[in-house]
């Protein structure tokens, strides 16, 4: 095969991508610095950073970060404690494990909008739910979850999802763990515990540092939970970043001050991307 | 009590714990697909039913009175198509990629991963004023594109690893009887890589299945996918549970069995080759 059949091969592609890429990222910083808003098309200009101003100024916009970064951490440190738990429960051959496997990883593969419904409905419904339907059945009271802990609720919703992708990347790797290391380690008299510290952790380092960067990725863009369940309220209790910027473009029809927050997404998002990237890099055999 | 008697027991415990969780975590589904046979009366029953009468009454509600068929038809075209035009723009790229690497493919590769980390939100208003001055807001052709943008790079990724697998000597060998590239692919690198193209257009279809935000975003009443169809009950007036429930285990139950079918080769893709 010539050089050129090998490069207009890959041509496409790389076009392909870098077109998708260049195009709505350039404008979407040339929006950031001019005046544009779809509901005032007389007013126009460049304002240099005052959109950055007005949506870092914005009351909203503190509220929203500190929640991004509450959904992120709590969800990643739920999901990576009990995909931990849970794929060690289930390293081991037992009848029916092919059934609990499926079973286990069956809720990453609903999709968000159903399960925001399922959860919102038929589990956290203050009147007709089953969580309420528990709480009278010992005599408390039912909790009011998506008004009362709104984002509690979202990121319970999100775990449940996310967990089942730690069990799945865990599962995998644990199956190449040496067993007879293990066994030999438990011939000598280590405990569980050690065992885990000494063997078990640092044979999942690799993968637990993967599931956390690409479970950030897909976190600090979660949308579709807020869109069904909450809105982003009450008030402003279960706004995050992106929700917050769909806000500002679908609702007040500003193009400025949601593409000045697109890019401050961007630059959140990239820092998680270049160590994910390198992660992956160092996988990667040419 | 022995050793092995201590270790008989404590793999019971974990085995019961792990049942414990496995019901757990399946339960929310399990509740869904049994509320979807109930009715509107009985799914919001207090306390809740867990023995009823079963009723296909849903399903033959949401068939005529809802488009629903419109929209799982939507969801098929928009994630079939964003994967058959991925895989045809991935496949010869990452032929030709690992068959002869240069000291770029690397660093091209990365690049396009990177394309993958760009948060949809952070490029919503071009997207969005791009497709409102082509006129196709509410079009599939903007979310076939978009789903085959958003995954080429995961899709390149997966490919360029398995063809990489496949020897390089029957190609010379191939190439050494004169065949043409073209057939190269069609007949040397295709049947070998079938099962790497075959899951990757699976972990492709999933993703493009379940996005919420640009269906929710682009889409209205034309081209709404599924995902866009069951957000549209979150209003007060969409409270019919068995109904939402009936909508949800159709549009979930193809793509649950795709994932329990495709799980292995799914976590190479899921960590874009970082875990195997």
């Amino acid at each position: 095969m010539n050089r050129t059949l090998v490069r207009l091969l890959q041509a496409p592609s790389i076009i392909l991508l870098l077109l998708w890429m260049i195009i709505p990222l350039s404008m979407t910083i040339y929006f950031s610095t001019i005046r544009y808003n779809l509901l005032y098309p007389e007013r126009s200009g460049f304002i240099g950073l005052d959109n950055y101003r007005f949506f870092w100024t914005d009351p909203s916009f503190f509220p929203a970060l500190t929640n991004t970064l509450v959904l992120v951490g709590s969800v990643l440190l739920i999901t990576v404690v009990l995909g931990l738990a849970i794929s060690i429960l289930i390293d081991r051959p037992f009848k029916g494990r092919g059934i609990a496997r499926v079973m286990l990883i069956s809720p990453f593969f609903i999709m968000p909008t159903v399960s925001a419904l399922v959860w919102k409905n038929m589990l956290m419904d203050p009147n007709n739910g089953l969580f309420a339907a528990f709480a009278n059945a010992l005599g408390m009271q039912p909790i009011e979850w998506l008004q009362d802990m709104p984002l509690f609720s979202i990121i319970i919703m999100v775990s449940w999802q996310w967990t089942p992708f730690a069990i799945l990347i865990f599962m995998t790797s644990l199956q190449s763990q040496d067993k007879e290391q293990q066994e030999a380690a438990t011939l000598d008299g280590a405990g569980f515990w050690s065992q885990f510290y000494n063997l078990t952790l640092p044979h999942l380092a690799r993968p637990i540092s993967i599931v956390i960067l690409i479970q950030m990725i897909f976190h600090l863009a979660v949308f579709a939970e807020i869109f069904v369940t909450t809105s982003g309220g009450p008030g402003v209790q279960s706004t995050n970043l992106t929700y917050l910027i769909y806000i500002q473009s679908q609702q007040a029809f500003d193009v400025g001050v949601a593409s000045a927050g697109g890019v401050f997404a961007i630059i959140l998002a990239n820092i998680v991307a270049i160590f994910l990237i390198r992660a992956v890099g160092k996988t990667l055999t040419v | 009590m022995t050793d092995k008697q201590a270790e008989i027991l404590k793999n019971r415990i974990a085995v019961f714990f792990a049942w414990i969780a496995a019901l757990l975590f399946f339960f929310p589904i399990f509740w869904m697909v049994l509320t979807s046979f109930k009715s509107e009366a009985q799914a919001i029953a207090i306390p809740p039913l867990l023995f009823f009468e079963p009723t296909l009454e849903n399903y033959t509600e949401i068939q005529a009175r809802t488009n629903y068929s419109q929209f799982a038809i939507n969801s098929v075209i928009t994630s079939f198509g964003g994967t058959l035009i991925a895989l045809l723009i991935a496949i010869p790229s990452a032929y030709a990629m690992a068959f002869n690497p240069t000291r770029y493919t690397k660093d091209i590769l990365m690049w396009m991963l990177s394309t993958k980390m760009l948060p949809a939100v952070g490029v919503l208003m071009p997207i969005y004023l791009i497709s409102q001055k082509l006129g196709m807001l509410d079009s599939k052709i903007v979310l076939v594109v978009i789903y085959a943008m958003m995954n080429l790079p995961i899709v390149m990724l997966i490919l360029f690893n398995y063809f990489r697998e496949i020897p390089k000597e029957i190609l010379e060998a191939s190439r050494m009887d004169g065949t043409s590239t073209f057939n190269e692919i069609k007949d040397i690198v295709m049947p070998l890589a079938w099962g790497g193209i075959a899951s990757t257009a699976l972990l492709s279809i999933i993703l493009c299945w379940n996005e919420a935000f640009w269906s929710i975003v682009l889409t209205t009443t034309e081209a709404s996918t599924l995902t866009a169809f069951v957000a549209s009950f979150q209003a007060p007036e969409g409270l019919f549970w068995a109904k939402v429930s009936a909508v949800s285990t159709l549009a979930c139950a193809p793509i649950v069995v795709f994932g329990w079918l495709a799980q292995k080769q799914l976590v190479q893709g899921l960590t874009f080759g970082a875990v195997k």
